[in-house]
């Protein structure tokens, strides 16, 4: 008995289990016990039952159940559009023989550098009032409905055109080349081999599309008017009317179309994994003047679109006084005090730095010890159970979560209310998962012999992890901190929750300004928004690009 | 005194047995080969032995000391896998280095003339400055041996270290490894399918098959005198022919052919296989249906005129056959 416990932890480390279990339990603690909390709220009627009555009070009040059928009016006509341009314009740039793509492709990934407040705010120089367009005798009537179907379009976009990138890259080049010698006219190869090859992306396109439509605040808020749709709802039961009860159950909600598509996603990747496959061939692009052509416009027009978007808020920005004066100031970047000045600016640069540092520390941390662990199958296990857990969640209800756990006063925790420590971590949770599988994939690659070697050589466990390990996931933690510096700089949705009046951020200042009639200000603070995450994806190329001469000229 | 002995190591993984009941003992200063088909466990068992998997049963007594819970850092060993595992971002001498360095009561220049002293050991130190992916494999391979030895461990574990290589390069390092092991005279056992290279480098073989040990002898006994159905099968050819009720065994190169009585077994010629300095020639016993091979010296067969169809009379002698 005693023998076989002995033969059980013969190869048990304490320091990586108590590393192991620390990281199980902040995750536990800061992001499960939360989400615990919603749910405690939303099924705990006001006589303090446990049932349905929220959920009953809420489908009886026609205002507030109208918002369920907005939103997925909205999110499906959403996923219809950008699944079926992100398909055509990821097509065009690895099918077909177009100029210019690597500019297309970044000009794509455009909106992921700024807040979906400012899609919608790009959209009212163009559609509102006083747009251009519109100006010009077109109105669309950008308030409500059409709005926001644009403005998530151009949100989603980027998902989709990557989703179906990467997916392209991997049809194997052979299956055309067999098409082609059989004679099978090009529209044909599109719907019996590519489209059946990328059902999986497909369906996942589609999720992710209406998952983020879903639960998007940005645009709703700009753009709603009295267009009601959930994420817009549960702000203002929360923060409007501080009806708890009705916020946790409009969050759960919200959660339902993410669980979904968690749900399936697992079941189909389990049925597919093995269609992937190592030698697949690339395929050689012949040209063909007509579709070349075709699809040149295509993507310039897409192109066109979101430089319009960009171009408008340089306009806004640099203008005194648009469209009365159009001489050229930089005024609107003295920002007012009531929208934290430029401090709010300033504030979200912190954040942001921190959420990349702690983040990427914590992720990487997290993935290696659920990689890397021997024998402490039912702990890893859980911590790879857990990681997935963040994508079905969306920072909405991340942030509702939070005040329901953190802001009540019997929780020890209850100090880091109101701090920038809770944004930081409501941050890192929210974008934990694309990361934590960046970590695990990198960490995956490295032979496992590795620690075995340094084992027999006697060296420490922690300096293989820092002397092995981590330069050889170099390429992944910088695109960990990138990712995570990028989306704090722009999200909104779990913060708006969680700011403190005093320590102000600039994708939530831009709400305030634009909710002031400030526009300008607005656009001012949206480029410099643009001009920091730009920065720092030139800056993440960059530092790849000199691992990768390293990497040619030595040894990775 | 057995410098190792392992001790009915049994283990599973899940519902499957990967070892069963393993003994076996090494003596110092010992080439020890442990030979067998792919997942028969033999990577398993190195790393049960060297503290990397703990075993469901058994003992591991290194040197007369129970060594069966101790980590693998403080059983004194050096290994290198198929893989080799050189640290990609490290050059050759760091690779090195960074075991060196955990030696406190060594000062840093001592460190440094380890480290060439073991590149020169293995013929590497004009390579010492490049990372892994600028070597060839062989170069690869013989890093990994030096940083193994490097820390003076007292017994080395290689696991296939040649299987990565083409056979021109392997046959070299063959040789090489085992020189270099006479003049440490540091013990050694290594893992490996291949039956050539564990008969021309070991001292000792254990045959494995299936989890569990077939035979553990000399390469030269191992080879003639096997122990079992198949170790008879797996090392080198064997043909097999029933005679009565007994199974007999006999080695393509141990037949005779003979013009004339006396005779044991009468073949008919099917195919000649031609293999440089001998013909394997393919043949059947009429009415049996039993496949023999006959390798005999290429310019023999050409003088002998054999044809398809020819008969053959063959004379098996007795010492060489094995029986079951
Ligand atoms: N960590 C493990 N978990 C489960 N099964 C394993 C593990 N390691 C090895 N095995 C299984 O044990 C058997 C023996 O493996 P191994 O010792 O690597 O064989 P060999 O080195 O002789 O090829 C194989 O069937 C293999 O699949
Ligand atoms: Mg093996």
């Amino acid at each position: 008995m005693l023998l076989g416990i002995k033969r059980r932890f013969a190869r048990f480390n304490i320091v990586q289990f108590c590393i192991l279990l620390l990281v199980l339990v902040i995750f536990t603690v800061a992001f499960i016990f939360p989400l615990g909390a919603l749910f405690s709220k939303a099924f705990i009627g006001e006589a303090g039952a446990f049932g349905l009555a929220n959920y009953r009070s809420y489908f009886n009040n026609p205002t507030l159940s109208i918002s369920v059928w907005n939103t997925i009016h909205i999110s499906l006509i959403t996923t219809v559009f950008s699944t079926v341009f992100g398909f055509f314009y990821a097509y065009a740039i690895m099918r077909t023989d177009i100029p210019g793509k690597a500019f297309f492709k970044y000009i794509a990934l455009l909106p992921i550098f700024i807040p979906t407040v400012v899609h919608a705010l790009g959209l009212v120089y163009i559609f509102g009032k006083q747009g251009f367009i519109t100006r010009l005798g077109f109105d669309i009537s950008l308030y409500g409905k059409n709005g926001i179907i644009i403005s998530e379009i151009i949100y989603t976009f980027p998902s989709a055109f990557l989703l179906f990138l990467v997916a392209l890259e991997f049809v194997d080049g052979r299956l055309y080349e067999t098409c082609n010698a059989m004679g099978v006219k090009p529209i044909k190869q599109i719907l019996h081999v590519t489209l059946p090859e990328m059902k999986y992306t497909i369906v996942n396109t589609i999720f992710v599309c209406f998952t983020l439509a879903f639960t998007d605040f940005g645009a709703p808020k700009v753009l709603g008017g009295n267009y009601n749709v959930l994420a817009t709802d549960i702000y203002k039961q929360v923060a409007g009317q501080f009806n708890m009860s009705m916020g946790a159950v409009v969050g759960t909600l919200l959660l339902i179309p993410a669980i979904i598509s968690f749900i399936t996603g697992r079941f189909i990747s389990n049925k597919n994994s093995s269609s992937l496959n190592a030698k697949t061939i690339p395929l050689a692009i012949k040209k063909n003047f007509l579709r070349d052509t075709l699809f040149l416009m295509f993507c310039s027009l897409i192109a066109m679109c979101f430089i319009s978007l960009i171009l408008s808020l340089f306009i806004g920005a640099l203008t005194s006084y648009y469209p009365y004066d159009l001489s050229l100031t930089l005024k609107h970047f003295a920002f007012n005090d009531s929208a934290g000045g430029i401090g709010s600016f300033l504030n979200s640069v912190w954040m942001s730095i921190f959420t990349a540092a702690f983040g990427t520390v914590f992720v990487f941390l997290y993935a290696y010890m659920t990689e890397k662990t021997q024998g402490l199958c039912i702990l890893t296990k859980y911590g790879k159970l857990l990681s997935v857990l963040p994508l079905a969640v969306p920072g909405m209800v991340v942030g509702i979560s939070f005040i329901f756990f953190f802001n009540s006063q019997n929780n020890p925790l209850h100090f880091i209310y109101g701090t920038v420590a809770i944004l930081v971590l409501s941050n890192i949770l929210h974008y934990f998962s694309v990361p934590y599988l960046t970590a695990a994939g990198a960490l995956k690659k490295l032979d496992y012999e590795f620690e075995m070697v340094a084992e027999a050589m006697k060296i420490p466990r922690w300096k293989t992890f820092l002397r092995v390990s981590v330069p050889l996931s170099a390429h992944a933690i910088v695109e960990i901190a990138m990712y995570f510096f990028v989306n704090s700089m722009v999200t909104v949705s779990a913060l708006v929750f969680l700011y403190n009046a005093n320590f102000k951020v600039a994708s939530i200042a831009i709400t305030h300004m634009e909710e002031a009639g400030n526009i300008s200000q607005a656009a001012a603070m949206s480029l410099l928004i643009l001009f920091i995450n730009v920065a720092v994806r030139i800056l993440y190329e960059f530092v790849i690009g000199i691992k990768k001469k390293q990497a040619i000229k030595g040894g990775l | 005194m057995n410098f190792l002995e392992i001790k009915g190591i049994t283990k599973h993984f899940g519902s499957q047995t990967v070892l069963k009941d393993i003994n076996a003992t090494i003596e110092k200063g010992e080439f020890l080969c442990i030979l067998g088909p792919s997942g028969c466990g033999k990577t398993t068992l190195l790393r049960i032995i060297a503290g990397l998997e703990t075993a469901d049963c058994g003992q591991i007594i290194i040197e007369g000391r129970d060594c069966t819970f101790l980590p693998p850092s403080k059983r004194n060993f050096g290994i290198v896998f198929q893989s080799y595992a050189l640290f990609p971002n490290m050059t050759v001498l760091e690779n090195i280095l960074f075991g060196l360095k955990q030696k406190k009561d060594m000062s840093a220049s001592e460190r440094k003339k380890k480290a060439i002293e073991m590149l020169n050991l293995v013929d590497l130190s004009e390579h010492s400055a490049k990372y892994p992916r600028q070597l060839s494999g062989g170069q690869q391979q013989r890093t990994a041996i030096a940083r193994a030895i490097a820390l003076s461990p007292s017994f080395l574990l290689l696991d296939e270290p040649l299987s990565a290589l083409d056979a021109k390069v392997r046959a070299k390092l063959r040789s090489e490894i085992r020189m270099l092991q006479r003049k440490l005279g540091i013990t050694t056992i290594m893992v490996t399918h291949d039956q050539e290279e564990a008969l021309t480098m070991a001292d000792r073989i254990v045959v494995m098959n299936n989890a569990v040990v077939e035979q553990i002898a000399s390469p030269y006994a191992i080879y003639n005198k096997p122990a079992s159905h198949f170790v008879a099968d797996f090392i080198g050819a064997m043909n097999f022919y029933s005679e009565g009720e007994v199974l007999r065994g006999i080695r393509p190169e141990k037949i005779k052919i003979v013009d004339r009585e006396p005779y044991d077994i009468k073949a008919l010629v099917r195919e000649l296989e031609f293999k440089g300095a001998y013909t394997r020639i393919h043949s059947t016993i009429p009415g049996k249906n039993t496949e023999m091979f006959i390798d005999l010296p290429s310019d023999k067969v050409e003088s002998m005129e054999l044809h398809r169809e020819t008969m053959l009379f063959l004379q098996i002698p007795d010492e060489h056959a094995i029986r079951y």
